[in-house]
């Protein structure tokens, strides 16, 4: 019953109440992006619970990544862009005049499609987040440093050689060193964007159970457009299709009981 | 249309299907081949006999005792003395003018690609006019020194030099630094904009390590520019027979002191000018070879 209540909002798309029991963390609050004349993101509302593992997913094309960089407003970086509509993290609004953005981009980690490792050895890699957030002493630094590594099961593979270039890693490594360089910046959210793509069965695999552990300390908001992906590890589900969020429930809800025309369809693997 | 099959499509390639390589073909092929070996073989061996020509002739009138001795005063008349003031005056005079040309040059560039992302129109403006001055001829810039130290009310020195020659390597600096640094992926700084780097963090701690290899090369083209430069310096630094102890005294530089050992009347001092060419051309040997030592030992920590 209660669902039912919930979803006739969610058609309405104008107001949404919170879909989920959990306090939201980032809230999208009618978001419409346009790039030149093209409307890409539609109305988009929707709010993304703390300390789970959010999943956008849809087909290429429909504004998934863009939405994810709206959050932390890399759309800064492209010409032409306009943005009606707001975000919320926390109570602060993404885009606005007065908003820190280095600030609150300090609280989201990206996780990108490609690994981008900064051209450093290994070991400055990590200590760069650190040592943007802080002063450190050697020490302090070098624990640390062992710390994020291990926490992406990095550690024993590169404590011989923190010296060398990042680049010398294998893709999969890149991608964890990355994620290990985000969590290292110490923020609340992570966000990712396919971060899986580009890797190996092995890797990918590996870089999924990091993001189901981590989803009990930090808020994950993962875009992907793997359906199998989204099934393994989903805690919420936002499906979007051609810039607008179609539904928008708890995992699994949304695979076993899809209610939208166009969810069904994307589900059976009608396009993708 | 009707969807053709794919025994139709063979059957039309194969109609219309030209002989890979025989006959006009491999003619054209042998042709061209021929003309790009021709070509490097000419260019490679121009060179050749430019720098042959260089050493040969002036080792044989080269002596230590030039880089000791300043001109003095019957240099080009063939009274002795050496090239000492020059070299040191062209030293200063490139050197100066680079690292001034650096520090402006890579601002520059950093802003262009860095800051500027949100004006694509201004960008292409800004590359379009960087590119026409660089083609500029570098007395053009020497004139407009002079006029400009004309109008200050200032004498010709060695600083003026310096400033008229960062002027004028300045568009090549700021379009060699800017094309590297226009290859750094746009994901790399999306990553280290997300964690949260404000844009000069990006600028100094990420561009500038990516880029190192190309900056290097850029200095050393804008070097390489400046120290073989006459034109330029001929009406702002003055002429010295001294070697330069200030910023505020007339220099001579190496290229000047060719031409005026080739114009001069006595064939000695006119072999000499190839001595003075070969001391010009073993300093932007030692140049590079240190440059490149410098990027080789930066370049594995680019990424892509």
């Amino acid at each position: 019953m209660e669902t039912q209540e919930m979803d006739a909002k969610m058609t309405g798309k104008k107001e949404m109440a919170r879909p989920f029991e959990e306090e939201g963390i980032i809230r999208v609050d009618n978001l419409n992006l346009y790039a030149g004349k093209t409307h890409i993101l539609k109305n988009v509302n929707i709010e993304i619970p703390k300390n789970k593992l959010t999943v956008i997913l849809g087909p290429s094309g429909c504004g998934k990544t863009t939405l994810l960089k709206c959050m932390n407003r890399l759309t800064d970086l492209t010409p032409d862009i306009k943005v009606n509509g707001n975000i919320y993290i926390g109570d602060q609004p993404v885009f606005g005049s007065k908003t820190d953005i280095v600030a609150l981009r300090r609280k989201m980690g990206l996780l990108s499609q490609r690994p981008f490792p900064l051209p450093m050895n290994i070991y400055n890699n990590i200590a760069y987040g650190l040592k943007l957030r802080g002063k450190y002493n050697r020490a302090e630094l070098n624990d640390l440093v062992e710390y994020y590594l291990r926490q992406v099961n990095l550690w024993d593979e590169v404590k011989d050689r923190l010296r060398s270039p990042a680049v010398r890693l294998s893709i999969g490594q890149q991608q964890r060193l990355c994620l290990a360089r985000g969590l290292a910046v110490n923020p609340d959210i992570i966000l990712a964007d396919e971060p899986t793509s580009a890797l190996d069965p092995v890797s990918s695999e590996a870089i999924e159970k990091q993001f189901a552990a981590l989803s009990k300390d930090f808020t994950l908001v993962m875009v992907t457009h793997v359906l199998r992906q989204a099934r393994r590890i989903a805690d919420y589900v936002i499906f979007m299709y051609l810039g607008e969020v179609i539904e928008m429930r708890p995992a699994q809800e949304f695979f076993e009981d899809p209610r939208e025309e166009q969810t069904k369809k994307y589900l059976s693997g009608a396009f993708n | 249309m009707e969807q053709r099959s794919l025994a139709d499509v063979r059957a039309l390639v194969k109609r219309h299907e030209k002989p890979a390589r025989t006959g006009r073909k491999l003619g054209e092929e042998i042709f061209f081949r021929s003309l790009m070996n021709i070509a490097s073989v000419l260019i490679v061996g121009v060179m050749g006999v430019i720098l042959i020509s260089i050493f040969y002739k002036g080792i044989s009138t080269f002596s230590w005792s030039m880089l000791a001795e300043d001109m003095g005063s019957g240099f080009y008349l063939n009274r002795g003395g050496g090239i000492k003031n020059a070299i040191v005056g062209s030293l200063y005079l490139s050197l100066s003018a680079t690292l001034l040309a650096l520090v402006v040059g890579l601002a520059c560039a950093l802003c262009m690609n860095v800051y500027m992302v949100k004006f694509p129109k201004l960008l292409n403006a800004a590359r379009f006019l960087l590119d026409l001055i660089w083609g500029v001829p570098s007395i053009i810039y020497g004139a407009f020194g002079f006029s400009l130290m004309v109008f200050l009310g200032v004498k010709t020195s060695l600083l003026a030099g310096i400033i008229t020659v960062a002027l004028f390597i300045l568009p090549i600096m700021i379009r060699a630094i800017d094309e590297v640094m226009k290859t750094v992926p746009a994901g790399l700084s999306e990553s280290v904009l997300s964690m949260g780097s404000t844009r000069s963090e990006l600028s100094y701690k990420v561009y500038v390590r990516q880029c190192f290899p190309g900056i290097v090369t850029a200095v050393l083209l804008a070097f390489g520019r400046a120290v073989g430069d006459a034109a330029s310096v001929l009406y702002v630094t003055g002429e010295s027979s001294k070697t330069p102890t200030s910023l505020l005294d007339n220099a001579t530089t190496l290229p000047v002191a060719i031409y005026n050992q080739i114009n001069s009347p006595y064939a000695a001092t006119q072999d000499k000018a190839y001595a003075s060419a070969f001391v010009l051309t073993l300093i932007i040997l030692i140049i590079s070879l240190l440059s490149r030592y410098i990027s080789k030992r930066y370049q594995k920590y680019r990424i892509y």
